[in-house]
């Protein structure tokens, strides 16, 4: 994406990922921070030696690499008059602010289409540009909750339970990505932009799998279950995450092959030739009211004494989907990850050296690239508003001074 | 009755003219005690002269500028050309805790006064000296006064209007290095207290001035730009700035610092058309059109005379305060309240009001307590009760010049 | 390492800007500990000021911030929440001193008023500075350095004295009169400190920016009290020898009390014949004659630089200053050996070069220790350290914006 110009006015994770996403492909990213406080993320963490530093969250530094860094206080005119200047000179800007600021700030797609005709503006909000609940306030978890997902999550004795990390907004990136590169593709023939409007609530209501047909063809609301066997909570096979000696594994076994390889992989127990356990697609459409065997307790027991290294790599060996539960170390020191570069290491000028994840895919001709680290607070706001913009250098410091940067 | 901060302190105070004298009046307004040690052959000059030229009044125990500079102290006389007056300067010394001189750098050591030699005296003795640009380095021969302070420190170039030449300003730069050298001699003495250790302190009074207006040298040092005169104005804030009111030559000071102000004083202005202006819509571009902004501001407060401006303004969290002349310090409510002034009756120029001291001590309040002393006026108490000098011997050395 | 004249005092500092901080700095530069408590995110006023490093606008990098607080160590407490108010308490509890600079009745509301403060810590000594101090009915009202300047009088009175030069009324440069509040608090704060000793009680200071100003004008201002509004003029007006006189390259300023000072001038100029001319002859003469006397002067000195009249009158014994800029007094050679200048390094603004101190101690020299600190930059050495809060409490409580 070289040559692409981005402009970013977004807190926290759901507008900040979409621009890394973007970034990451080469496009230029500006990221505009209110004065003083910033990114919201900076004061989020985790931080160095638990030593809070709004210029060292690993949040914040792992959402924004490879982003230039401004400040802009958009409640003052020359701020917004700033603003302006900058989005009539980008392709894209994506924002997550509430539509009704927007709107009152005169930055809603009709006003800034005016100035900038080819604009894609990608808006990403808990429940989308319009609607009753348009204006409605809500962070991750309420729109985790709203989107169905917690309902689904979790322990069926036990409350809805939040997916952790932010995932929502992660969610909403990626859907928004997609949205702003296909914008941006039909650009391409029309020499139009267009308005780009993410529901949060939406993007997570769309990987709800078989939730939403589980109710549109049979009427029945999916309740939690931590487990994919069974509905009744009976492992009719191992579908599960199972406690081994040195950690857990995730075992998923759909098909009968699959079966007997696992029981050759733990060494053919002698409960494992009880027929009742063979075939056991049959058990699914057994009748109500007939008992069903239930493997569960057996192999939690078994699996105890195996390692994960050898269950995992065992039943790999095997064609036996099982993987590591991987903890953050677990995953930064995974062999196949280290072989394929995903992890990249960053010098930041505050924070130092750093490991951060690198693609989650990779392109043959126009390779992934993290070059430069997350910007200090305004980092560029010489390089954007007196390179590019031409404000004189003392200017900039009565801009500061009177809080506009 | 309540104690006095500096109760039990003694000054012997060689000082004259402006600066070296206030700074141990401020002392002496503290409760310490202070001897000021001077001479009928040559008495201090603010004994001698009003603020500009001549004397205007009857001699040196008439004189109103010494009386606001020497407050609460005693006065000896001792002409310093005579060894014995020398000696008994010393046994001054010996009784007290500070030193404090403001002569030209080697008068102290020619009249056999200077620091070595009262260590000896008294082991633990603070002394400070005070001079135009320091005892030390290559001028630390020249003399001056407040308005070269302000010039050489860098001030009078700083002060003035964009378009009008440097104005070194009044006393105040006096004062201000005097305030420097009370607190100086402070330290010293906390110091003291912990360790049983006295010293010298060799003060600059152009220094004193200089380092009052420290940033202007961070802007050189760092940016390699010489700061010059800007009036009223603030590097960021406007309004900043003084309007005319309704009586001639009046005036009332108005600075907005925030968004919240603004809106305040435009209401309060009546929200006037010309405030919705872009051109003063934020407070960068306040700042960039403050003149035009000065002026229609100004054509409001034409209409009120400064208080009520202020009191408008206050009353919606504005700063607005009137541009007070010295009169109508004395007739503002406030400082009435405060008890700013005191007034001293002086036995030769009668009841004269003084400022009083620029602090309230909770509990050990400070405040003018005498007048001006009179030349010599405490030789009897100094010489006699403090150093015990027989009465013979007294009248020998006042027959004989020594004590004159 | 030399001794310090205030080791062992410990200052807490909740203020900004400039009156509070220059005062805690004339301590800490003397030795004493001072803690300065700064909002959490935004920090002191001053940081938002230039001058700024290169004039690249950031909280690290002011001049003005630098200045003003070196030698200090630096936390961030919001003093808005309960816990906050609770931290603050237990710093009281150890401390010496109090410095702050907030409205009475916040303080107050908040339950940081003297009288409550004191039951906590009786030897605390409490300094407020103020725009017009803890009482009287302008108690409340809100005061930039420009108001208080102007309300101090001696911004009028300047121009009753130079009414050609000042025509309206002219405040001092930069924000002298906040400099000038803050060393009248430390002058208070140390007198109250040596009390200490003997009572072993504490105190509350009540300054007020006004009244430290106006007595910097006693003279003057005293006059008006007593003689009323014309006598500055006519006094005033009579004019004093020289003031200020252009020159080649700037101002000087002269001043000459004293008759053999005049003489001294003569000399200077070499014996001019208009010199003794009758309405030069004697001091009330020349006041009455000052016009046409200075316009003399001013031919003269116009044809020399400053520094050559200023050292050539000195060498005289002639009291003329010249109008220095801040570039000629980094090129002084006089302040260069007082060392007036001194140096230090700071993590963000790397070599800053500042004025140091006007008064030099034979035992207890003026020295720099650390310069000011980074916002919250101690944090962890005196809530961990110190309090004995835990590392990870600093984290939560930095996200509840705490500190």
């Amino acid at each position: 994406m070289a040559g692409v110009k981005v402009l970013e006015y977004a807190d926290l994770i759901s507008g900040p990922y979409c621009t890394k996403l973007l970034s990451n492909l080469g496009a230029e990213v500006i990221k505009v921070e209110q004065p003083k406080a910033g990114d919201y993320s900076r004061s989020v963490g985790p931080f160095p030696n638990d030593v809070p530093d709004p210029e060292k969250s690993g949040l914040f530094l792992y959402l924004n690499a490879n982003k230039l860094g401004i400040t802009l206080n958009t409640k003052t005119e020359t701020g917004l008059a700033l603003f302006k200047e900058l989005a009539k000179s980008v392709d894209i800007l994506v924002e997550n602010h509430p539509p009704q600021e927007m709107e009152d700030a005169g930055l809603d797609y009709p006003s800034l289409r005016q100035i900038n005709h080819r604009l894609i503006m990608t808006s990403i909000t808990p429940f989308g540009q319009n609607g009753p609940y348009r204006d409605y306030k809500a962070y991750d978890i309420n729109i985790q909750a709203a989107g169905g997902l917690a309902y689904v999550t979790g322990d069926a004795k036990r409350e809805p339970l939040l997916t952790p990390w932010g995932q929502a907004g992660y969610q909403a990136a990626l859907n928004a990505a997609i949205g702003t590169l296909s914008a941006l593709y039909w650009r391409e023939a029309s020499g139009l932009g267009q308005h780009v409007d993410i529901s949060v609530q939406e993007c997570i209501a769309s990987i709800l799998g078989d939730v939403i047909s589980f109710y549109s063809y049979m009427g029945m609301v999916k309740p939690r279950c931590t487990t994919l066997s069974d509905l009744s909570g009976v492992t009719i096979w191992p579908m599960d995450i199972y406690e081994c000696k040195d950690g857990y594994v995730d075992i998923c076994i759909l098909e009968p092959h699959q079966w007997q390889s696992f029981v050759d992989l733990i060494g053919n127990p002698g409960w494992a030739s009880d027929p009742k356990f063979e075939d056991r697609r049959l058990l699914f459409e057994r009748t109500e009211g007939q008992e069903v065997p239930d493997l569960g307790p057996l192999i939690k027991e078994i699996l105890k004494k195996y390692t994960v290294d050898e269950l995992f790599h065992g039943g790999q060996q095997r064609r036996i989907p099982i993987t590591p539960v991987n903890d953050a170390q677990g995953v930064l020191h995974f062999p196949q990850l280290k072989e394929r570069g995903f992890f990249v290491e960053i010098d930041h000028p505050e924070a130092g050296r750093l490991t951060y994840p690198g693609a989650p895919f990779k392109l043959s001709e126009t390779p992934w690239s993290l070059e430069r680290p997350a910007p200090l607070l305004g980092q560029h706001n010489k390089e954007i508003f007196s390179n590019r913009l031409r404000y004189p250098k003392m200017e900039l410091v009565k801009m500061a001074e009177a809080g506009i940067i | 009755m309540a104690r006095l901060p500096l109760q039990g302190i003694r000054v012997a105070d060689f000082t004259w003219a402006w600066a070296g004298p206030y700074a141990t009046m401020l002392l002496g307004l503290m409760g310490a005690e202070v001897i000021k040690i001077e001479s009928t052959k040559r008495p201090d000059h603010s004994r001698m002269r009003s603020l500009a030229a001549g004397p205007t009044f009857g001699g040196p125990n008439q004189a109103p500028i010494f009386n606001d500079l020497n407050l609460n102290k005693m006065s000896i006389t001792l002409d310093m050309t005579r060894p014995k007056a020398v000696e008994l300067a010393k046994r001054v010394v010996r009784i007290s805790d500070v030193v404090a001189e403001n002569f030209r750098p080697g008068v102290m050591d020619k009249l056999g006064l200077g620091y070595e030699v009262l260590k000896e005296v008294k082991p633990d003795i603070i002394m400070l000296s005070s001079s135009a640009v320091g005892g030390t380095g290559p001028n630390r021969h020249y003399v001056g006064y407040a308005p070269t302070f302000a010039a050489l420190g860098g001030m009078a170039h700083l002060t003035g209007y964009p378009d009008s030449a440097p104005i070194p300003m009044m006393g105040s730069s006096d004062l201000r290095s005097a305030a420097t050298s009370a607190f100086a001699i402070l330290a010293a003495l906390y110091h003291r207290a912990q360790t049983g250790e006295g010293q010298h302190i060799d003060l600059s009074s152009t220094e004193t001035i200089a380092v009052l207006v420290g940033e202007a040298f961070l802007e050189y040092t760092m940016n390699g730009r010489i700061p010059t005169r800007e009036g009223n104005r603030d590097r960021i804030m406007a309004p900043h700035n003084v309007y005319p009111c309704q009586e001639e030559n009046s005036w009332v000071s108005i600075a907005v610092a925030t968004e919240e102000e603004w809106q305040a004083l435009c209401h309060t202005m009546g929200d006037p058309a010309w405030v919705k202006d872009e051109k003063f819509s934020d407070a960068y571009r306040r700042w960039q059109n403050q003149e035009e902004l000065d002026r229609l501001i100004g054509e409001w407060t034409i209409n009120y005379s400064p208080t009520e401006v202020m009191e408008k303004l206050q009353k919606v969290g504005v700063a607005a305060v009137p541009s007070f002349s010295g009169l109508e310090l004395f007739q503002d409510p406030h400082l009435k309240e405060r008890g700013f002034a005191k007034e001293v009756q002086h036995p030769a120029i009668g009841k004269r009001l003084v400022v009083n001291a620029p602090w309230k001590f909770s509990a050990t309040p400070a405040e003018v307590s005498r007048y001006g002393p009179l030349l010599g006026e405490h030789n009897q108490y100094v010489f006699g009760e403090l150093l015990g000098l027989p009465q013979d011997e007294i009248q020998r050395l006042v027959a004989e010049g020594v004590i004159n | 390492m030399a001794e310090t004249a205030l080791a062992g005092l410990k200052v807490l500092e909740y203020a900004q800007f400039v009156s509070g901080p220059y005062c805690t700095k004339l301590l800490a530069d003397l030795g004493a500990e001072v803690i300065k408590i700064e909002p959490p995110g935004r920090g002191d006023e001053a940081r938002r000021r230039e001058p700024f490093l290169n004039d690249v606008p950031h909280p690290e990098r002011s001049g003005l911030f630098f200045y003003l607080n070196t030698n200090k160590l630096g936390i961030t407490l919001n003093l808005n929440t309960a816990t906050g108010k609770k931290m603050f308490k237990e710093l009281v509890k150890e401390t010496d001193v109090l410095v702050e600079d907030n409205q009475p009745r916040v303080m107050k509301e908040m339950g940081l008023d003297y009288e409550s403060l004191k039951d906590i810590n009786p030897r605390l000594i409490m300094t407020s500075i103020t725009p017009f101090g803890q009482t009287g009915p302008y108690r409340d009202y809100k005061a930039y350095h420009l108001n208080t300047y102007h309300g101090s009088g001696l911004a009028k009175i300047l121009s009753y004295v130079l009414p050609d030069e000042v025509k309206r009324p002219l405040k001092g440069p930069g924000f002298i009169g906040d400099y000038d509040a803050g060393l009248n608090a430390a002058i208070a704060t140390m007198a109250a400190l040596y009390s200490r000793l003997f009572t072993g009680m504490g105190q509350h200071i009540d300054i007020s920016k006004q009244e430290s100003l106006i007595a910097l004008e006693r003279v003057e201002i005293g006059m008006y009290g007593n003689e009323g509004d014309s006598m500055m003029s006519t006094v005033m007006l009579s004019g004093m020898v020289g003031g200020l006189q252009p020159c080649k390259d700037g101002h000087v300023v002269l001043c000459l009390p004293m008759e053999h000072q005049w003489e001294a001038l003569i000399k200077l100029m070499g014996n001019p014949d208009w010199a003794q001319d009758e309405r030069f002859k004697d001091e009330l003469d020349r006041a009455q004659h000052a016009k046409e006397l200075n316009e003399n002067i001013a031919q003269w000195t116009m044809e020399r630089t400053k520094d050559e009249i200023y050292h050539q009158a000195q060498a005289l014994s002639c009291p003329i200053g010249a109008v220095t800029t801040v570039a000629d007094l980094v090129a002084s050679e006089q302040l260069e050996a007082r060392g007036f200048f001194v140096e230090a390094d700071h993590p963000e603004m790397g070599r800053v070069k500042f004025p140091a101190a006007p008064y030099r101690y034979s035992k207890t020299p003026w020295r720099i220790e650390r310069p000011a600190p980074l916002l919250g930059e101690h944090n962890e050495e005196i809530f961990c350290h110190r309090l004995g809060y835990q590392k990870e409490d600093l984290v939560r409580m930095r996200a509840a914006g705490t500190i």
